[in-house]
């Protein structure tokens, strides 16, 4: 169904099409990769560390497949603009959620501390006003 | 256009989307079983981007080059609902 509807779409070339199966290979191990540190990785900031790094390289590797699939100009460029965004936004949504599960009080890790002991003072002081 | 590569692109692509969607079911588990809240908030984003990455892959695998817009538009909303659940969970409101 989906081939009879490409035969008479954009047209790429063999060089082209192999580039595409190549990033959408790499794309795909990212994605997988990311599911799993979802699942096995043991607390919400280690999971994060897993999601928001893996996942956005997987949808990147994609999206630069479809950025060759599409052509250097015009459609393809949407492509670049969603990495762009990705790459801007993938970043703060994260730190939104660990700051979120911190004031929260989710705990760390055993053995895990706040990187400086008095920023980790200071933060729980401003936490009991 | 008869090279053997291309012709097999669209099955290849076809591949991806379903490896693609059988990991965002997968994710879904984090969601319903997660044990606090900001683990379901970090399911919910994982899910977001792999339905661009879907999004993508659809676009190339039908090549229809407007399914690049869904992608984009889809990956502003899932920003701004993290943002926005992440703002709710700490402050309890989330336009003061």
């Amino acid at each position: 169904m989906i081939a009879a509807e490409s035969a008479a779409g954009t047209t790429v070339g063999p060089v082209g099409a192999a580039l595409v199966v190549l990033l959408v290979l790499v794309g795909s191990f990212f994605l997988v990769v990311g599911t799993v540190g979802l699942f096995r990785l043991p607390n919400v900031y280690n999971r994060l560390h897993a999601t928001t790094k893996a996942t956005t390289l997987g949808v990147s590797g994609i999206a630069l497949a479809a950025w060759v699939y599409f052509g250097p100009a015009g459609q393809g460029l949407k492509a670049l603009v969603t990495i762009l965004f990705l790459f801007l936004t993938a970043p703060t949504g994260s730190h939104m959620i660990s700051r979120a599960a911190q004031r929260m009080g989710v705990e760390f890790e055993e053995g895990v501390t706040w990187p400086s002991r008095t920023g980790a003072e200071t933060e729980r002081a401003g936490e009991n006003e | 256009m008869s090279s053997p590569l291309v012709d097999l692109l669209p099955l290849f692509l076809s591949g991806a989307l379903a490896l693609a969607a059988a990991a965002t079911l997968a994710v879904g588990y984090r969601v319903i079983t997660g044990p606090t809240t900001p683990d379901r908030v970090v399911a919910l984003d994982v899910i977001g981007t792999n339905v661009v990455a879907i999004a993508l892959l659809y676009a190339m695998a039908s090549a229809q080059g407007f399914f690049l817009d869904v992608s984009i538009v889809l990956a502003i909303i899932g920003f701004i609902s993290t943002v926005t659940v992440a703002r709710y969970v700490t402050e309890g409101d989330i336009i003061e």
